[in-house]
């Protein structure tokens, strides 16, 4: 009886399931398909910039296959982390982005705590506020910005145009509105019965906030502290029009300004500027992935 | 440890008063539960007496004292949240000690009392884990011994055990009970479950619509409630309310359900009834187990006999609900299995007037 049972009931499922398994092998061939190409086009210029650095002046100017290496030489490499000057570019990047992240995050922590948790008049408001303003372009800022300073320079006689601490002033108003606006989602995300409970223990906003806000969220906290270095690291606009002497560059700006010398373009080493450029965050990145994942998709299933 | 008082405590949002002026006492070391349906206001009352929320009028004390606007850290309370609210990246050990350890208690005193209070709650084992490695029953033993090595005036519980599963529940219960027998603090206890409500307090008090409906304890509410929402709430299966009229007949008083059916009322009942109007819309409130079967009764005053149909049976092994319908009202009762009660069959069954309620079927009282 039972195997009756067992040989009529087998063909139903298997129909079922095969059907629903077919759907899945199709999805799963779709998502991979523009994996692939999505992959393809995102690692092109990557790997076009890998293989450029490795060339030497005479070959990229060779009319030989772009995409293959036929006499690889590590002179860009040598030239440019032999030069102090690319030194000093990657040292001020280095310290801008420092300091712009610890002063990112001294204001935005804060900042979120008190919108997400102290509800206060006016604290909704402010929070979209907050957001809204980092949706207003730099493109757009930078000159009433550059007058602004320009003023101040004429009335206090403080110089802040051409020295690299300015960008310490001008790139927390894109990181801290956007940091606050993730820490916000994040410690929203936190249960209220958290810090009542940690109230009723006796402990003071403050405390609240650094022993119980900040490890719980820490994944949020990594994930933007990444985004504010990355933004940091990787400003253009900012930094080429509020620095211009050589030891005051950072080194998006620096590797363009004096890698290209009039009409004539240093490939090799601005390829290999880039890719060593282009370390630091890689490597923060592979690190911290997994908590930049958690960082982004949190809020999102939290119950 | 301390007596907590509300004074015409009111909690209003905008518009809406969510507490309407609860006047309450509790002595020292009393076991008070606050019980009611959601949006009553029971766990509004408990904010504001851990000082979580503001009141919006009246007074709340604390040993004698008006917390009003004493913060919750200062008014040496305790409170265990129904998703016990443990700080996810501490230890057991850290969770229970952080109240202490923000107090700058000696290291030596904070040890001993994490150590007697996870003994007492027999988690001792736990101490180094994170509350993520915990199951539910653990995660709450750790909240309650976060709020005992405060020894705190009071301890507050809001729907602790709502999170458990039946079985968890029923063994947490008595961890509760236990847990209060040995430390005697005073507690407020929140829940919307009338079984929790009974089993564990020295007094319930029955909240309905932001207001106190009944105080008294488990036996009082039980055995005397004083309105129909009391009555309904506090017993499972519910009260019967089947409607009704009072009737004299030959000079005594008789309750009228049906044209046919009419019960005459013992003397201590018709006593108290006498002065009820006759013409009053009323209804006969009478608890499941007070109807059975009728060959479980001998000659019995106040017990009466009458014949049915069962809609329904619910065999429970210790005993079978049985259900019918009275006057347009669905009516159980208890019998024993063995009595044959089966769906759609009739069966004869005995009322005990003894324990008999009537109620103003306007006002909701009981009279």
């Amino acid at each position: 009886m039972t195997t009756v049972t067992l040989d009529k009931a087998a063909p139903t499922r298997k129909v079922k399931y095969g059907s629903m398994s077919r759907d899945r092998t199709w999805a799963l061939r779709w998502s991979y398909l523009f994996l692939v190409i999505f992959a393809i086009f995102s690692l092109t210029p990557p790997v076009y910039m890998l293989i450029t650095s490795l060339k030497s002046s005479a070959e990229i100017s060779a009319a030989t296959n772009p995409w293959w290496v036929f006499h690889p030489t590590i002179d860009n490499y040598l030239g440019l982390l032999t030069s102090n000057q690319f030194l000093r570019f990657f040292w001020n990047s280095a310290m801008v982005s420092v300091f712009v992240v610890t002063i990112t995050m001294l204001i935005s922590v804060p900042a979120a705590f008190a919108l997400a948790r102290m509800r206060f008049w006016g604290s909704t408001v402010l929070a979209t506020g907050v957001f809204l303003t980092y949706l207003i372009p730099e493109t757009l800022l930078f000159i009433p910005l550059f007058k602004m300073f320009a003023v101040i320079g004429d009335f206090t006689g403080i110089q802040l145009i051409n020295k690299w601490y300015v960008l310490l002033i001008l790139y927390p108003t894109l990181t801290v509105p956007f940091c606050t606006w993730i820490m916000i989602g994040y410690f929203a995300s936190i249960p209220k019965e958290l810090d009542e409970a940690a109230i009723i223990d006796g402990a003071s906003w403050f405390q609240t906030l650094t022993r119980i806000f900040i490890p719980v969220a820490l994944p949020g906290l990594i994930a933007a502290t990444i985004f504010a270095f990355t933004v940091s690291w990787a400003q253009f606009l900012y930094p080429l029009v509020f620095t211009t002497s050589t030891d005051q560059l950072v080194m998006p700006v620096g590797i363009i300004t004096t890698l290209i010398k009039g009409d004539v373009f240093n490939w090799g080493q601005i390829m290999t500027g880039a890719l060593l450029g282009a370390a630091p965050p890689l490597i923060i990145y592979a690190f911290l992935m997994d908590y930049y994942i958690a960082g982004l998709t949190a809020g999102a299933t939290k119950g | 440890m301390a007596e907590v008082s509300l004074r015409k405590v009111v909690k209003r949002y905008d518009e809406v008063e969510a507490v309407r002026g609860i006047d309450l006492d509790i002595a020292d070391h009393e076991f008070v539960v606050l019980v009611g349906p959601s949006g009553c206001g029971k766990s509004t009352t408990l904010r504001m007496i851990a000082g979580l929320e503001d009141i919006s009028d009246g007074d709340i004390m604390i040993g004698g004292d008006v917390v009003n606007d004493v913060p919750p850290k200062d008014r040496d309370i305790a409170m265990v949240f129904q998703n016990y609210a443990l700080y996810p990246h501490m230890t057991v050990a850290e969770n229970m000690s952080f109240g202490l350890r923000l107090k700058k208690y000696p290291k030596a005193e904070i040890k001993s009392r994490v150590d007697e209070a996870a003994r007492m709650l027999d988690i001792s084992e736990l101490i180094d884990r994170k509350p993520k490695q915990l199951s539910g029953g653990q995660r709450q033993r750790v909240a309650m011994g976060r709020a005992i090595v405060r020894n705190p005036k009071v301890f507050l519980f809001d729907e602790p055990l709502s999170n458990l599963d039946a079985k968890l529940r029923v063994q947490m219960r008595i961890e509760i009970k236990k847990v209060h027998q040995k430390v005697r603090t005073t507690t407020v206890y929140v829940t919307h479950d009338q079984v929790e409500a009974m089993t564990l307090a020295d007094r319930v008090v029955v909240m309905n619509h932001g207001r106190i409906e009944q105080i008294g304890t488990p036996n009082e509410l039980y055995h005397n409630p004083a309105t129909r929402f009391v009555a309904s709430f506090i017993g499972s299966p519910a009260m019967n309310f089947i409607p009704c009229q009072l009737e004299d007949a030959a000079g005594k008083l008789q309750v009228r359900l049906t044209d046919k059916l009419a019960f005459p009322l013992p003397p201590a009942r018709a006593a108290r009834y006498q002065k009820v109007s006759r013409t009053d819309k009323l209804l006969l409130g009478i608890r499941p187990e007070h109807i059975t079967e009728a060959s479980a009764h001998a000659e019995e005053a106040g017990v009466e006999n009458f014949d049915t149909v069962l809609d329904v049976t619910e065999p429970m092994g210790m005993e079978t609900l049985i259900y019918f319908p009275l006057q347009g009202a669905q009516v159980c009762g208890r019998v024993n299995p063995n009595a044959g009660a089966r769906d759609g069959a009739p069966l004869r069954l005995a009322v005990d007037l003894n324990n008999m309620h009537l109620l103003n079927e306007v006002t909701g009282a009981v009279l």
